[in-house]
């Protein structure tokens, strides 16, 4: 298995979308300016998620240079412990996205092409995103700014068992 | 915000149960010195634990500690519990997985350490800089899986936390009752379920907020890449992922070296029954991973029992690992994966560590066969090889210490064999009881000389694999344990899964620990491996550990190994050789 590549789950047959070079999409850099077509994270197989949580360090670790778990935007939940499912909470890219509607601050806006564009330093912490988005995608993180998923595909990446998939967005707007 | 490299804060938190109180100590140096987990841990318990106390008095420490690597890289998942163990009297030690390596990162506590005793049961709730030492009365007696579930829903941290609890046995201080981690991954051997029990603290529960800032962001993501490629890719991993450990019950068993009713084979006619490949086919239902780890070698089976006519079942989610396999399957002759997942799942309710408990119902049947005990003594049980029901009644028997002869057998089947006889088949050295490897000479020497009397202190039984390929002489296989011995020091204060031990080469630590701003060379790390050897010697020989004094049971001589019958002339030998070589002789 590589580390974007095949899924050792499946065997040949499923190809996780192109890795994401890490280079290329470095916080460093403006977010975006490398695209030149709209992607989305998608939870393409949920229920082989393992729990390891390799997905939320990716998160942190590449877009704040931070090993956290709250400055993940992709989120590992639990029920009822190990025991139980663990379930994956991505931001799902909304059409019409309830967080950018709720955001007073102009903190989220949504970008001419499509997502949601998060503008860190506007942020006042309010915390009526978080409360907005019913998939509970946007948390606050520890210095109490919104943590919000860019679609980056870092964590799709640092994925063992090919839960996530990076998916092109269509040109026209059509239904999830 | 936790900072690592230069001004990385290396805090113990300190709590005593018997004042209600803790603090935070910052120990930088004890941490340069020492690196972290097993390094640190040793120094802790030499410093806290009074020579020659009680191991269940509230004198005695507990002491759990991370290393600076932990939740940093892959596979890096492992706490340290170091205390004076109440089985063996000297060094405990043991180690799990799961979530509380994370938790304790990110509370910002890279060791905690609880002394005392509460006046009443009681529970410790960690989160970030608060400790609250809570009343746990109404969970006093509940099993460790159902004690899990409640302070699941009466703490905070979803997710992000770490449930630690034990269960009957513990309270009971049946002397080698265990910790659950979460579930499904244990503080197993030694008895750290019977010091929390001495302590009234039924469980610990931490979790944290905090995140850890990387002194240099690209060096840390590039080093963690070629880390994390190597742990998912390696064929070295494999057999964690697929069958899991309990590939070793078909292979051992091919090789004459699984331990078979109490010992008195190495071959077991049922081992495909209960093998890896059949829990796999047909009973594995789900793995998962400890954090931040992506092998998920945590092999979970389902077990569903009919309890009418009617198409009405229980189900049981059930662990297993090949040490289980060996302990409460093939050692007591179990030849059904029912049985067997059912005598696992017994010893998770009551918490009692499985190896011990495997190895302490096989000694008391053979000593009931050779009449040594009576079914007075056993309460009415007819211990039998295979007899599923009567193991578990006997196991709850255990856990209660509900007869003088349980609680006899609830002290070890070192200290059974003094009261009742039997010796010769009390397979235990240094008073902990066997892992499932009747493998060769190295085996027995590395659990005998190694720092818990643990396989996993040297895997002797790996050097034995090998000298099967290859004869080796005694000097070379004294040299390999005495090389893993050292080595698995650094590697444990890290502290890192064994499972990856092969990707954590001497060059991928080194550069792992320069990601996180600690300097070390080749020598240095080889250096400390040995001084954390020598400092758990000295706490073992301070509490009495006389390696001179040590007991190979017979049974070790009369059951074939792949290497042929040993003799324990060339052990004791062997034995020679390894003092010989530390310079104690």
């Amino acid at each position: 298995m590589s580390v974007a590549g095949q899924n050792r789950a499946n065997g040949s047959d499923v190809l996780v979308d192109e890795p994401v070079k890490e280079s290329a999409r470095s916080p460093i850099e403006p977010s975006g300016s490398t695209l030149c077509r709209r992607r989305r994270l998608k939870v393409a197989h949920p229920e082989r998620c393992i729990g390891c949580l390799s997905c939320m360090f990716a998160c942190s670790r590449i877009n704040t240079g931070h090993a956290s778990l709250e400055r993940s935007a992709i989120k590992i939940r639990t029920q009822g412990g190990i025991e139980g499912d663990p379930y994956v909470v991505v931001c799902h890219d909304c059409q019409d996205p309830s967080c950018v509607r709720a955001c007073p601050a102009g903190a989220l806006c949504r970008r001419p092409e499509g997502g949601v564009e998060f503008k860190r330093d506007l942020c006042t912490g309010c915390g009526e995103c978080t409360k907005a988005c019913l998939v509970g995608a946007i948390s606050l993180d520890c210095e109490g700014k919104a943590v919000k998923c860019r679609h980056c595909g870092a964590c799709v990446a640092f994925c063992p068992h090919a839960v996530l998939r990076l998916e092109d967005v269509p040109a026209s707007p059509g239904p999830r | 915000m936790i900072l690592v490299g230069d001004d990385m804060l290396r805090r113990v938190l300190f709590i005593d149960l018997s004042k209600e109180e803790s603090w935070v100590e910052e120990r930088d140096r004890l941490f340069e010195t020492w690196l972290g987990g097993t390094g640190v841990a040793t120094q802790l318990l030499l410093e806290e634990c009074p020579s020659g106390a009680d191991p269940l008095s509230p004198q005695a420490p507990i002491v759990l500690a991370i290393g600076p690597l932990n939740s940093l890289f892959p596979a890096i998942t492992k706490t340290v519990a170091q205390f004076k163990s109440p089985l063996t009297g000297e060094l405990g030690e043991s180690y799990a997985g799961g979530r509380l390596a994370m938790a304790m990162r990110f509370a910002g506590h890279e060791a905690i350490v609880i002394k005392g005793r509460a006046q009443r049961p009681c529970y410790i709730s960690i989160a970030d800089e608060s400790v609250r030492i809570r009343d746990a009365s109404s969970i006093w007696g509940i099993s460790a899986v159902r004690a899990g579930v409640i302070l699941r829903d009466v703490e905070a941290g979803v997710g992000r936390r770490s449930i630690i609890r034990i269960g009957p046995a513990g309270e009971r201080q049946v002397r080698y009752a265990s910790v659950t981690v979460d579930t499904y991954r244990h503080f197993g051997r030694l008895g750290l379920g019977a010091v929390f029990g001495s302590k009234n603290l039924k469980a610990l529960v931490v979790s944290g907020t905090e995140d850890v800032v990387l002194p240099e962001p690209r060096r840390y993501r590039e080093v963690y890449n070629r880390l994390y490629r190597q742990v998912v890719r390696t064929d070295a991993m494999e057999k964690y992922h697929d069958i899991g450990t309990p590939i070793n019950i078909n292979v051992l068993n091919q090789q004459q070296a699984l331990p078979t009713r109490n010992f008195q084979s190495t071959t077991f006619d049922q081992a495909d029954s209960i093998s890896g490949e059949t829990l796999a086919d047909h009973y594995l239902f789900r793995r998962v991973s400890c954090a931040h780890c992506p092998i998920g070698c945590i092999h979970i089976a389902m077990l569903k029992t009919a309890f009418t006519p009617h198409h009405e079942f229980e189900v049981q989610k059930v662990g297993y690992d090949f040490e289980l396999i060996y302990s409460l399957g093939t050692n007591l002759g179990i030849s059904t994966p029912e049985g067997l997942l059912q005598l696992i799942e017994t010893c998770e309710r009551l918490g009692l560590d499985a190896i011990s408990a495997g190895v302490a119902l096989a000694w008391a049947t053979e000593a009931q066969e050779k009449g040594l005990i009576s079914e007075k003594d056993t309460l009415g049980i007819a211990l039998r090889w295979d007899d599923v029901p009567g193991y578990v009644k006997a196991l709850e028997n255990l856990a209660a210490t509900a007869s003088d002869f349980y609680a006899d057998l609830a002290r070890g089947v070192e200290h059974a064999q003094g009261r009742y006889g039997g010796a010769d088949f009390a397979m235990a050295l240094g008073k902990n009881e066997v892992a499932g490897y009747h493998t060769g000479p190295a085996s027995i020497l590395g659990q005998t000389v190694g720092v818990r009397h643990s396989h996993l202190d040297n895997a002797g039984y790996s050097i034995d694999q090998k000298a099967a390929k290859k004869r080796m002489d005694p000097a070379d296989m004294v040299a390999q344990i005495i090389r893993e011995d050292d080595s698995r020091g650094v590697y444990n204060s890290l502290v890192g899964c064994l499972f990856a031990r092969g990707v954590y080469s001497d060059s991928n630590i080194i550069d792992a620990l320069a990601a996180v701003g600690i300097s070390k060379t080749s020598e240095e790390l080889a250096s400390l491996g040995r001084s954390i050897f020598q400092e758990k010697y000295r706490f073992k020989v301070r509490e009495g550990f006389d390696l001179s004094g040590v007991r190979f049971p017979a049974r070790f001589f009369e059951t074939v190994t792949p290497l042929g019958k040993l003799d324990r002339s060339a052990l004791e030998e062997m034995l020679a050789i390894y003092r010989k070589a530390r310079g104690w002789s």
